[in-house]
This record gives C-alpha cells, structure tokens and sequence, in this order.
C-alpha cells in the first residue's frame, strides 16, 4: 500500500461521519430515495406541462415533495429556535396557523365572505396576519418565559382554544377568495414552472441563514438552552431569548399560513394544517437535535421538514391508507430515538471502526 | 492475589478516540485502609474509577475483589455493587425530593412491597450509628450539603460493601463537616472497609490516609505510604517535576504602586441583596487583591453576586471611579468593567455543550451586542488567544466545553473574562475542585494581573491561598461583615478568631 | 409563587373567555339565552310564554367548526329554538363521544325536558339515555343514529347516508360512460356519511366489469389530504376519469390538484367532479360547470324536530320513530340559481 492511499484513508473515517449531527436526516433521506429507486423509479420522473391558467409547471413527485414539504420547513426553523431556547415545543403551530390563515382572508374579504374582488392588497392582509401571529407567539411566549410554564403546557391553551378563535375571527363563516392572484401562493408564479411555496421556504431558510450568521440569535439561544443560569451570569436576558424565539415562531406561523390558505384560496377552521405541529416537532427531531434544547442545527431541521413530506409522499404513492400515516411516522420516531441514544451511536462507530479495520487487513 | 488486599486492579488500559486515558495501571486496596487517589486532571483518576465502577469497559487488564476466585467482570454500575464496590460522586446524585430513608433505600433488592415503617427505623438506626444528623423521614432537600453528602455515604456503605470510593467527597463541605466526615471515614476504617480517597486537598490527605498512589498522563507513577511521602514530593510526583515553593508567589511579583492616592475603583455602601445577606460596605482600590473570607454559607459568594448584579439588589448604592452607577444585572456590572467568575463552574459558568471558542468569546459578545457577531476569524483569533495565554489544554477550540477536565474548564470561563479586559474582576472559587498546578497558575495569574493594575476580589475556601495573595481580607459571619485584616493581621489564627467571634484562644 | 398563581390565573381566563367567544368543545354556551333573556325584558312582553313555561331543551351536537354542513345545522337549530318560539336551550358541543355523554349527563341533572342529540359515536349511550327515560326526559335524536333500543329514544331524524350515495352513484351511471376509473375520496372512516356514501360506490364497482377504483383513500373531510391524495395519482400518471368526494371540501380539494396539473374537469370535461352537502360555493361551482354533481345531505332539522316536541307536548303521540328527510341530488346541467339560493348551506 502506497504512502499517498494511507493518506486518504485516513482522511476518511466513517465514525466522525456517524457522529455529525445532519447524518441522522440524510441517512433518512437517502434510505427512502433507495427505496423508491427500487421499488419504482418512475418516482423520479418530472415532466413539465401547462396548467389551466396555460403557464409551464413542472409536475411528478419530487415536485409534490418540494410543494408540500415547504410549510413544514418553514415551521421547523421556528420550531428549532424555540426547542433550542426553552427546552419545550410549541403544540399551537396548527391551531396559530388557522389564526393566521382566517386573518388573511377576513382582511382579503372585508365584509363579505365572498368578494368579486380582493378587498386588500394580499401584501397588507399577510403583515397583519403576521402581527397576529406574533402576538400570539408572544403570548405563548410570556407564559413560557416570565411565568416560567412548561411550553407544553403554555402553548396547549392556544392549542385548545385558537380554531375557535380563528372561526370567530370570521364570524364562522367560510371565506372564499376567487381571484386567481391570490392562488399564487401556494400554486405557481405565472410563467414559473416551479411552486411557489418552495421558493417562500427557500426565501425563509435565506432570511434565517443571514439572521443566524449577521445576528448572535444562535449563539443566545443555544447559550440559554443549554445552560439558563450561566448565560444569565454572562449578561443575557434568558428570558427575553426565549419569549424571543417564541416571536419569530410566530413569524414562521403567519408565512406557513398565507400558504395553507392560499392552496385553496380558503379556509376550513377544524382541519386547516391539522397535526402540523407533531409534523414541525417530528423535524426538529429528525434533524439530529435534542428535544430538551440547547444546540441546533438548522440546516438539518429544514432537510427534516422535506424529509418527512418524502415520506408522506412516498406513502401516498404506494396507496397507504392516509388514516396510518400517523403509524408509519411513529414508526420513524421510534427509530429516531433510538439511533440517537449513545449506545446506538457507540455501536455504529464500532460496526465503521470494524469495517475500517476489515479493509486495513484486507489491504 | 495479597491476603491482605480487597482489591487489586492489574495492568487496565482504557483508551478513548484520540486518548489513552489508562495505559497499564496498577492499583491495589488493602482492607480497612484508606488510600489517597493522586494525581492532576486528566491524570486518569476519574477513568480509572469509572473503569472500576463499570461506567466504562475496560479495554484490557483483570480486576480481582477479595472473596473472588477470578478475575471479576464489571460490565455496569449495578454489577459493581452486587460485589461490594460502593460509590460517592462529587455531586450528590440523591433524589432532593425524597425523604432520607427512601433515598438509602431506593432502588435496593428488588421487591416491590415495601414496610415503610421498618425502612423509617432501619434508616434511623444506621443514621445514628454513623452519627449523622439527620431524621429518616425528613426530605433530603432539606438538609444541609454535608449532610446530604453523608446520607450518600450512609447509602452506599448500608450496601454491605467492601470498597467504598469517595470522589471529592469535601469539595462543598466546610472545615466543620469535613471532620464530621472523617470520622464516619475512620469509622467505616474500623470496620474492614477499604475506601479509595480522591481529593485534590492535600492537608485532608495528610489527615487522614494511609496510603497514596499517584497516576500521571494515563500512567501509574508509584504507590507510596503516606509517612514516606512529605508533601512537596508529591506535588512533585503529581507534577511530573519539581516546583518551587509556593509560599514564593506573592514576592515574586511587585504589587502595583499607585502613582498618588486616587479614588477606589469600585465602591459599595450599605449594599444589600435578595440571598439573604445584611447591608454591607465594600471598596477596592486599583491594583489591589482582596477577599471575602468566612466559612462556607456565612454569605461571601453573596456579596460579590450582589456587586456584579447577579442576585436582585435590594438597596444601597454602588459607585465605579467615583461615579455613582446603577446594577441591577450582570449586563449593567459587565458595562461598568467588572467581570464576575462564579463558585459553581458547572451550574453558572461552562455553557457544557457549546465550543472553547464560543465559551471564550460569550461575555464579550453579549457586550458587543446582538446585532455585531464577531466573525470566525475574530472569534479564533480570541480564542487561540487564550488558549495560549493561559496554557489551557484542549484538543481545539471547536472542542465542546465540557469534555475538558475541571481546571481547564475554568481557565476558559477565565479566559471569556480577562477577555472583557475588566477593571474589576472577581473571583469566585476559582481553584476548587481544580488541581495543583493549575491552582498555582490562577494564584500566579492574579498577583500578575494586579501587578498590571486590575483590581481583584478572591474568594477560596483555603484560607493559605487566600493569604499568599490577598492583601486585605473581609471576614463575614451569619452573612454579615464582622473585620477587615490586612498587612500584619494576615495570619492564619487571626482570620481563625475573627470568624470565630474575636475572643481567640 | 405569586407568578405561578397569577400565571395560572391568566390562562385560565383565557380559556374561559375564548372558548366563550369561539363556542369550542366541550363548552356549553347559554350565551344566546342569556342575550334573548335581557332583551325580553324590554321589548319582548307579548312574548308567548314566561321563562316558567318555556320547554327546556338541551342540545348536544358536533363542534359547529367541523364543517360547513355542521355550521348550517347548528345555526338552524339556534334559529329554532329560542325564547320565542317557547323554548330554553342550552347548547354543548363536542366530537368527542365521552364528552357528549358527560355533557348529556350535566343536562339530565339540570332537569332539561327534552335531549337533542347528534351523537359522535353510535356507541355507548344505553346507560345515559336509560337514565334519561328515568328522569322524564324524552330523547331525540338528529343527523345521527345510536346503537341503543329505539325505546329509549321519542324520534330520530335522519339523513339515509346510503341513499345519498345511491342516488348519486345512480346518477354518474346514467352518464354512460365507456369506462369509470373513479378516484374515491372518503371521510372518516367509520362515520355514518362515510359508510353510506362508500357502500353504494363499492357495490356498483363489485358489479360492473368497466367500473375501476383509481385509488380509494381517506382524506378525513380534510381538503388538503384530498389535494395530495389526488396529486399523487396525477404524479402516477394513472388515468382517472371521475372524482368521487364524499363531501364539498374533499371535492375542492380534489380540484385544486386538477387545475394545478390542468386537467380539465366539469360538464362535457375530462373528469367529472362530484361532491356531497351542497354548500352554497359547491352549487355555485355546479351552476358554473366547473363541478358536475352535488348530493345533498340535509342539515335542517330543527323544524322537523320542533313537529314532534308540539305533538308530544298536546298529548299526541309520534307515528314514525324513524324520519327520513327529503334530500336531492343536483346536476350541473340542471340546477338553477333558485337551487343554490334555496339548498345552498
């Protein structure tokens, strides 16, 4: 064996690889990406084509995952920041996101639940919808933070009461917007065959990468997760991290909503983004980072997020009933937690160390 | 195996990815004798134990316990006890919310039917048998650290066991109850039990055992009988080498002349917190190194929380070069140059998780503010920085706090604030729980710094180190300010007498 | 500790106050009593009768938020029975069954005359509707039928989910085509619109040789899962020609995934589009020709139910226990704006 091939070799070692944290969702991915390569390859088939409004649209499944996983991905950066901070999670996601959702179309329709025209710019109803979805971010984030509540807790107020709050907001009335410009959201930009959800996720995942690297917001955060009583000694507010995080969730619920209600251009209180938060919960897991807070790894909750949609879509695909979904993601968390124990990882370092070895003798 | 022994451990090698924590250590435990485990952090002593307690698997080597054919397999913490091997953590691992009884006898032979009555009198009986003042039904949060300490003790020495390790056992106690201690040690001497003693007070060593082995670098560097072992040689052995006297750090560096008489730096007038501590007065003078001296829990961690903002302050008035300033949190304090290293490195220091850069860099940062993120480029350079400066030992800066060894752990939370550049620094506790020679290089550090003109408050529970480098002492009692000693007043038996009560003897 | 209780405090006046407002499950609103009962003071004298004389009604229904057709429902017995038309009502809802037996047996304390019931779940109401019969309070149920002898209950006014469905299979047969590759959408599984709605489809597929299931998948009355249940069939690429949605909501969802991947659909289209409950939008589609067929599932029966409590009141009796309501199915080809506007919920 040549000195230059010991070099590489040793470059390369498969247990640094097990212990990154964004192998966990990439393992998934590429673990359902080979499934679906066996089992039907027409998987991967896009085709573009022209909608009924005649503009290009590229269509297959990975689009569908691109389309659908957005939302997710959009709600896991906010999540991650609130599991980092507080330890806990946010279960009113969902029911925030039928608040937010009804604010939209209460201020596109005006009086009338079904208005010819837009009775506002969309751009309007979705600050305002932002506003409200960070009001009550802040609330769930007052009980979190200065009342020092389980965030479970706190936020299964929201939980209980936000789809009322949302049907009220439209005096129960069901909205429906008929101008195809508000479609765009949660369809196609005419002209771009590429949906439009991905490209506000991509615009989100933009604005949270720059936030993280020109602000210090990961930095506190994952300082207070990790340890609330020393960043207190070194000047931070944890407190005010937390409520914080609890905010820019908010933020998250309000873009995830104009989305939601966009698809279909309205709204339906009880079942708009139902179980969204187990989905948000379940990629902040998937990313590889602790559910008890403290450090995080943003990037891989947002590869999470599509992660899970591949799932779903795949399941869909090959006609799982979509009542046993909720079975098939138990099944995934179940193996979360265990590859994320130490034992699990201690033996998969020794199975790389193993195979290291096999191939050193063998050579 | 020796007849006399109860354990013997031979030729362990232990190894970690990048680390050979053990390479070929020999230990030997005769029976009721209490031997000192030596040796510097990262000298092997904690693996070593954790080998012994089956947190880790040994990669090599044969354990023998007396009363054992063979060599015995240890595979996890519950087979260490079923053969007699009983263990104290430094940090007490008790459920605080328990009662005294239910935390000796939890999770003990199996059954799931328990007589709570019997348990109540079995536990009282053994708590008054080894003296301990505590009542079996009383909630363990509510007794004081040492006694909690002790009911540690009581559980694992109820366990029927052969060995009994104690793993900085005093680092919380005061004077008082590390003898009460003690004595529950020479007790247990009595009754054939072998303890292994680690520790990093030296006198404690001298106090009470019988026999030493020292470990450096993974390495076994000999087992010796405490009466051929003065101290100075085994700082030596620790060390790896000679090293001067440490009475000689304080005239080696020249204290900071002041050019003419100015205004304290920092001042404090009938300053008062939420812990519990009366109104006190306080100032320091640049340049100068002082300390709250007191036993432990008479409020001198308190008072400096006070100064730097970290408990809620209730009143008084707090002046910086004269100016009056207004602290209400650790920012304001950090503002105003004052940096603050707390007693507890675990719990208020290290943020675990996080790197040795972002350790480092942390209290600057939050000065610099939200919006101003230092680039990487800035933070390793910091960082790098002080890794140099004060020698810390870590594999680099990306390595996560926690896995450095306590002394280094603390050079960091030191680097984050002589990285602040203070004017003010205090010094909770910085050499507790830390080994020698890095104790030696914060003493070292400190008059160094004050030469430079810093101001520094120190606080340590050896009061010797307290008076190599302190040249004005305040003595708190019962959290109040009862003397102020400084030049010919700095001896040992004044300080003695003044928390005593003044009527020395 | 003061913040802890304040904490406390706060959250549970937030609850109170927002289920209050929104009128979620489980929480029993006597909110349009009350509002009736201050203005009857002032301007409504002649009203027929004093709160003594009113009949005492307790009304357990769905969560009005399920859906448009519950929306419909629930303000259509609101309407019915208020002050003025004799009547004391108090409200609870839930689509928990367990919570509306607790809240059944909260109105059979308060000494209700008459239960209105519109169970979550056929199962499991013998023993509270026994108790009932006990106290003197007589049992009707709506929209829903129960497992339980028909003796515990006076009458029970129902839509025939199967018959919804068979009329509207019968009508897509009547449309003759060659061949049906049907995506079939259905509701939550187990519920009474889903059975009915399905059974009638199932058996015509088991019968017919060119009558194919596409796919059959619940979306749970949910419009998003019908979108991606119908995106992932268009994804296949396999060829459908009818979307058979048990209710409006699944339909338009349904849709969305056709226009998104321009498929056409709607009278003489490539898919033929077919949705139950008739909302008011879902008949506008229909007289646009965009959707092909609405069945309609009837929510209102508060008049019915006010028949039967007149005649048990004047000492009558009630010949039917079962009343099956008259319900239609509309075709886009036929219907009028006059449809919409009268069926329209």
């Amino acid at each position: 064996m040549s000195q230059a091939r010991k070099q590489v070799k040793k470059k390369f070692n498969p247990a640094v690889l097990f212990r990154k944290q964004i192998f966990i969702p990439i393992a998934a991915l590429l673990l359902l990406a080979i499934f679906n390569l066996i089992a039907d390859p027409s998987f991967y088939k896009i085709t573009l084509g022209y909608n009924s409004a005649g503009d290009p649209v590229l269509s297959g499944y990975l689009m569908t995952i691109l389309d659908y996983g957005s939302e997710l991905a959009i709600l896991a950066i906010g999540m991650t920041l609130v599991t980092a901070a507080s330890g806990g999670q946010d279960i009113s996601v969902g029911a925030a996101i039928a608040i937010a959702g009804s604010v939209i179309l209460r201020v596109l329709c005006g009086t009338d639940s079904r208005p010819d025209h837009m009775q506002a710019p969309v751009i309007v109803a979705f600050l305002i919808a932002c506003v409200v979805a960070m009001l009550f971010g802040a609330f769930n984030g007052a009980l979190v933070a200065y009342f020092k509540i389980q965030p479970m807790v706190a936020t299964l107020i929201l939980f209980t009461a936000g789809r009322s709050i949302a049907a009220w907001i439209n005096n129960n009335e069901l909205p429906i917007i008929s101008d195809p410009s508000f479609a765009v959201y949660g369809g196609f930009i005419p002209g771009i065959p590429i949906p439009t959800p991905f490209f506000i996720a991509m615009v989100c995942v933009i604005i949270t990468m720059l936030i993280l690297k020109f602000t210090n917001l990961g930095l506190y955060t994952q300082s207070v997760g990790i340890n609330e009583s020393s960043s207190k000694l070194n000047g931070l507010d944890p407190a005010f991290i937390k409520f914080l995080s609890f905010v820019l969730l908010g933020l998250c619920v309000a873009v995830a909503g104009l989305i939601k209600v966009s698809r279909l251009s309205s709204i339906n209180y009880s079942v708009i983004a139902k179980d969204i938060e187990m989905d948000a919960i379940l990629a902040v897991a998937l990313g590889g980072n602790s559910l008890g807070g403290g450090k995080f790894n943003m990037t891989a909750s947002i590869l999470g997020a599509y992660v899970i949609q591949f799932l779903t879509t795949t399941l869909y695909k090959f006609n799982v009933q979509s009542d046993a979904l909720p079975a098939y993601k138990a099944v995934v968390v179940i193996v979360l937690v265990v590859l994320s124990t130490p034992k699990a990882r201690e033996f998969m370092g020794k199975i790389a160390k193993s195979l290291k070895g096999s191939e050193r003798s063998v050579a | 195996m020796q007849e006399k022994s109860v354990l013997e451990m031979r030729k362990i090698y232990k190894s970690f990815p990048g680390v050979k924590a053990l390479q070929g250590v020999d230990f030997t435990l005769r029976e009721g004798e209490i031997h000192a485990l030596m040796g510097e952090n990262g000298a092997g002593k904690s693996t070593l134990i954790k080998v012994l307690t089956g947190v880790y698997s040994k990669d090599e080597g044969d354990i023998h316990i007396k009363g054992h054919e063979n060599a015995v397999a240890i595979h996890s913490p519950q087979d260490a006890q079923k053969i007699g091997i009983s263990t104290v953590y430094q940090e007490i691992t008790l459920c605080p919310n328990l009662s005294v009884a239910e935390n000796m006898f939890i999770g003990r032979d199996g059954g799931i039917m328990q007589n709570w009555k019997k348990m109540n009198a079995d536990a009282d009986k053994i708590l008054e048998s080894l003296g301990i003042p505590a009542k079996s039904t009383q909630q363990l949060a509510s007794c004081s650290l040492a006694v909690q300490q002790m009911v540690a003790i009581a559980r694992a020495v109820d366990m029927e066991c052969k060995v009994l390790i104690l793993d900085e056992p005093t680092s919380s106690l005061d004077e008082h109850e590390v003898q009460k201690l003690f004595g529950l040690m020479r007790d247990l001497k009595k009754k054939g039990v072998g303890i292994i003693f680690v520790t990093h007070f030296l006198d404690q060593v001298y106090e009470v055992c019988d026999r030493i082995t020292v470990l450096r670098d993974g390495q076994l560097v000999g087992e010796y009988e405490i009466k051929d072992l003065p101290r100075v040689k085994l700082v030596a052995k620790m060390l790896g080498k000679e090293m001067d006297d440490m009475s000689d750090i304080k005239s080696s560096e020249k204290p900071y002349e002041a050019k003419e008489k100015t205004q304290p730096v920092f001042e404090a007038e009938q300053l008062v917190s939420d812990a519990g501590i009366k109104p006190f007065d306080f100032h320091i003078e640049k340049g100068e190194v002082n300390g709250f001296t007191g036993l432990l829990g008479s409020g001198r961690s308190e008072c400096v929380r006070a100064i730097f903002g970290a408990d809620r302050v209730l009143g008084g008035t707090v002046k910086k070069n004269g100016k009056q300033i207004k602290i209400n949190k650790p920012i304001d304090a950090m503002r105003n140059g004052i940096a603050y290293l707390p007693e507890d490195r675990k719990v208020d220091g290290i943020v675990g998780d996080l790197s040795v850069r972002e350790n480092i860099i942390l209290a600057l940062q939050v000065m610099k503010g939200f919006f101003k993120p230092f680039t990487k480029a800035e933070q390793y350079a910091f960082a790098d920085e002080y890794i140099k400066a004060l020698s810390i030992k870590t594999a680099s800066a990306d390595t996560p706090v926690k896995s450095l060894s306590g002394g280094n752990q603390q050079k960091v939370i030191l680097a984050r604030w002589l990285l602040t550049h203070p004017d003010y620094l205090i010094l909770d506790e910085p050499t507790r729980g830390i080994d020698v020679g890095t104790k030696v290089d914060i003493q070292k550090l400190v008059l160094k710094l004050a030469s430079e003109g810093m101001s520094v408050t120190f606080i340590s529970s050896e009061t010797d180190e307290m008076l190599r480098t302190c040249s004005r002492l305040i003595v708190m009692r019962d959290r109040r300010v009862v003397g102020e000693l400084k030049e010919d007043e700095l001896t040992q038996n004044k300080i003695m007498s003044t928390i005593a009560g003044g009527e020395s003897k | 500790m003061k913040k802890k209780l304040l904490a406390v405090l706060m959250s549970a006046v937030m609850v109170m106050g927002l289920t209050a407002c929104g009128g979620s499950a489980p929480a029993e609103s006597a909110a349009p009593a009350d509002d009736s009962a201050s203005e009857a003071a002032t301007d409504d004298a002649a009203a027929p009768a004093a709160s003594g004389d009113l009949i005492k009604v307790g009304i357990i229904n769905n969560d009005p938020n399920e859906s448009g057709y519950r929306t419909a429902n629930d303000k259509d017995l609101k309407e019915m029975f208020t002050k003025e038309n004799g009547y004391d009502a108090s409200f609870a809802y839930s689509l928990k069954n367990d919570e509306q037996i607790t809240a059944a047996q909260k109105f059979i304390t308060d000494g209700v005359d008459y239960l209105l019931l519109s169970a979550a779940d056929t199962a499991g109401w013998d023993t509270v509707l026994k108790d009932a019969q006990d106290a003197g309070i007589r049992v009707i149920l709506f929209d829903r039928t129960i497992d339980a002898p028909d003796s515990l209950y006076e009458a029970s006014i129902v839509s025939d989910m199967a018959k919804e469905g068979q009329t509207a299979v019968d009508w897509l047969a009547s449309q003759n085509l060659s061949e049906y590759n049907v995506i079939h959408i259905q509701g939550v599984m187990g519920s009474a619109a889903q059975q009915g709605r399905s059974g009638a489809l199932d058996s015509k597929v088991a019968a017919e040789s060119n009558w194919n299931i596409v796919t059959q998948q619940t979306a749970e009355w949910n419009a998003e899962k019908a979108q991606q249940i119908v995106q992932s069939v268009i994804d296949a690429g396999t060829p459908f020609n009818v979307i058979y949605a048990e209710n409006d909501d699944m339909a338009k969802g349904a849709v969305a995934a056709l226009d998104k991947a321009n498929i056409s659909h709607g009278v003489g289209k490539d898919v033929i589009v077919m949705g139950f409950d008739c909302n008011k939008w879902a008949l506008e589609e229909l007289l646009a020709q965009n959707w092909n067929y609405d069945g309609q599932c009837n929510p209102f029966q508060a008049s019915y139910i006010d028949e039967i409590i007149k005649t048990i009141e004047s000492g009558g009796t009630v010949s039917e226990k079962t009343i099956i309501m008259d319900e239609k199915g509309f075709d886009a080809t036929t219907i009028t704006q006059d449809d919409v506007d009268n069926y329209g919920i």
